[in-house]
């Protein structure tokens, strides 16, 4: 009889690959728990001895919605964008296809913007992917190992000769996300400001620069060319390589203003002079 | 090319303007489009707790509990619509969908 | 609220847990915790919401460490499961139980880990020779990679194993001769899982190796039904202690004498005075019978 498979159930289920006996190992068990078409393992049994259904549903249920619970909680504004009755077939999709690999939950959905970029029913919010990505680099940077930023004063004391061959060491916290999108509009609509006015409009392109100077996760909109900026210097350019790479795409890009942005955010944690 | 050349003056100028700036206030430039989060404090994702009255959430065929194949989103999403001539909608794209 | 250095080192209050009432920690209670110094013997915290590097969970946990003894609860390790114990995990453990000194550590008598995959539930082992020798060979290998003793935990399981050769109790009795650990004695579980596989739990209660437990818990569940219309009690966490738990708690504590009780509640987390007024509940009876317990593990 042929029964309507999600191919999102292939990849799990074709993990525990399938095995035959009334002792119940631990792949029988995985195996039926992510297969809703499988029957009950025989062999795991209720009180009258018989195998129980509903019973190893219990199971089957706190695997799969405690995973999908947790990519909510991550991804709240990707939630907020596709409902909550689409978000959870969507994360069942993903749960399933991309378990998580660590029993450290707080690293679960890595792979879910990628996942949301590629899936081909949602190719008309081509937007999304950027979101969860801006999402999880805000739980990045929430996570990230204290370190205090580095004080502004460190870059007044290096001599005009020098201070273009300088080079600044990214803060753990700090990261960049560039979108075509307006990542940064959405991210705010639908999470952090949901009760302020914001118009969003599609033909915007936003980048962000996260950091986290202290507790509390900052979001700052980069001016035009700061991502290429602040992309180069977090990879180890020297400063006034950077401001030149920027400035190539970006004719208007302002050094003082973009250096004044990342001082001020805590994106660096120290710098190095040639 | 029109751009400038990073000249040491222009960099140690920048320098000194950027860090001047940041004395005489400690908010950036931009500081309406800073989104400060403060107090926001993440449950633990890792729960030692069970799906509550719910033997049957989890463990449905894909059709009765909802297939993001053939769902439609109906969240804030679909009220924003594309450049171009892309429209938000999934109804165009019955295409994707697997065969059933 | 919380030290502006995280460098900074601590003053912390003694590591040992009390024979009080303590609470599962949640982030939603913290400031009001410590604004009002709330009078509770201890916090629980699961240690895998502490497993980041850094930020806004380590300082709110120094801060409550600081003024209050801890019990670290891993819900991860897969001590039951088949495969090896992940040593990076085991690594993580003991980083944690190193930072902040809880006066009790404890697991699951579970698997929650199949290969490589994270499954993220407490699944049931079947109590037979084979399970029992590795899960021994497993808590052998926590306690020495953490450097303490630990304390497994009674499951509430939903279905039963045909192969299974022995009694839970006899299961756990078992580990903790060969093992040398402690026991976290559930009580929920222990009304959740006799009353699935219809066994009594004040039997259960009065054979337990009573010696062995170190830490108590108590938690809400959820009242189903399994196939056949007989009751099926879900662990939920998502409601306060039930009347039949709380008179399975008196009945013990009135013959073992006072032992630290948790109250967990993870799901549908009321505010904190309703939380807190469940541990009162658990501290009265602790009070009643404040006599030293038989004997102290931990």
């Amino acid at each position: 009889m042929p029964t309507t498979v999600d191919p999102a159930f292939g990849a799990l289920a074709d993990m525990c690959a399938m095995a035959t006996s009334d002792k119940v190992d631990e792949t029988t068990f995985c195996e039926a728990l992510f297969d809703p078409e499988s029957s009950t393992p025989v062999g795991l049994v209720g009180p009258d001895g018989e195998t129980a259904p509903k019973r190893f549903s219990v199971y089957r249920n706190n695997v799969v919605v405690s995973l999908c619970d947790a990519l909510g909680d991550t991804f709240p504004a990707v939630k907020n964008l596709l409902g909550d009755e689409y978000f959870g077939a969507l994360a069942r999709a993903f749960v399933t296809r991309h378990p998580p690999k660590s029993p450290v939950l707080l690293h679960y959905g890595a792979d879910f913007a990628g996942f949301v970029e590629s899936f081909p029913p949602l190719e008309a919010y081509p937007y999304l992917a950027d979101v969860a990505r801006l999402e999880w680099a805000w739980l990045q940077a929430y996570h990230a190992t204290d370190q205090v930023p580095l004080d502004p004063s460190r870059l007044s004391s290096v001599d005009a000769q020098s201070v273009g061959a300088v080079r600044f060491r990214r803060h753990p916290a700090a990261q960049v996300v560039t979108s075509r999108w307006p990542v940064w509009d959405l991210v705010r609509a639908n999470r952090f400001d949901p009760s302020a006015d914001i118009q969003i409009d599609l033909q915007l392109a936003q980048s962000v620069l996260l950091t986290r100077p202290e507790l509390s996760v900052d979001m700052l909109l980069l001016r035009p060319g700061a991502d290429i900026f602040v992309c180069a210097l977090f990879d180890g350019a020297m400063l006034a390589e950077s401001a030149e790479a920027a400035q190539k795409a970006f004719e208007n890009f302002s050094l003082s203003d973009c250096l004044s942005d990342c001082l001020s955010t805590g994106a660096f944690a120290d710098l190095d002079v040639a | 090319m029109k751009h400038k050349a990073m000249t040491a003056a222009i960099v140690a100028g920048a320098v000194a303007t950027a860090v001047a700036g940041l004395s005489t206030t400690t908010t950036p430039a931009q500081a309406q489009a800073k989104e400060k989060c403060y107090g926001v404090s993440l449950k633990g994702k890792n729960d030692c707790k069970a799906g509550a009255g719910t033997t049957c959430a989890g463990t449905s065929t894909v059709d009765y509990q909802g297939n993001a194949w053939t769902l439609v989103p109906k969240g804030t999403c679909v009220s924003m619509e594309l450049p171009g001539d892309r429209k938000g909608s999934l109804t165009e794209l019955n295409r994707d969908l697997p065969e059933a | 609220m919380f030290p502006d250095s995280p460098s900074q080192t601590p003053t912390r209050i003694d590591a040992s847990v009390p024979a009080r009432a303590g609470a599962g920690l949640k982030a939603e209670h913290i400031a009001e915790i410590l604004e009002t110094s709330a009078d509770i013997g201890f916090f629980e915290v699961h240690a895998e919401n502490y497993m980041g590097d850094g930020g806004m969970p380590h300082r709110q946990l120094e801060a409550i460490r600081e003024k209050y003894p801890l019990s670290l609860h891993g819900v991860g390790l897969s001590i039951g499961g088949e495969g090896p114990l992940d040593r990076d995990h085991l690594q993580r453990l003991a980083v944690l139980n190193k930072r902040y000194e809880p006066g009790l550590f404890s697991e699951h008598l579970a698997w929650s880990s199949h290969e490589t995959t994270y499954l993220n539930d407490l699944l049931p082992v079947p109590y037979d020779q084979e399970t029992l020798d590795r899960v021994c060979d497993h808590i052998d290998e926590v306690q020495e990679s953490v450097g303490r003793r630990m304390l497994l935990e009674n499951p509430s399981t939903y279905v039963a194993f045909a192969q299974s050769t022995m009694s839970e109790l006899d299961f756990l009795k078992e580990i903790t001769r060969r093992t040398g650990c402690g026991l976290l004695l559930d009580v929920n579980n222990v009304h959740v899982s006799c009353t699935n596989h219809e066994r009594s739990a004040l039997d259960y209660l009065d054979a337990f190796p009573i010696g062995a437990v170190g830490e108590i818990h108590l938690g809400g569940h959820a009242p189903d039904q399994d196939d056949a219309g007989r009751p099926l009690l879900i662990d939920a966490h998502d409601r306060g202690v039930d009347q039949a738990v709380w008179a399975l708690y008196e009945h013990l504590i009135a013959s073992t004498g006072a032992i630290p009780t948790l109250i967990e509640w993870d799901n549908d987390v009321p505010a904190w005075p309703v939380l807190m007024s469940e541990a009162q509940a658990a501290d009265r009876i602790l009070a009643d019978n404040s006599r030293p317990s038989i004997r102290r593990v931990g």
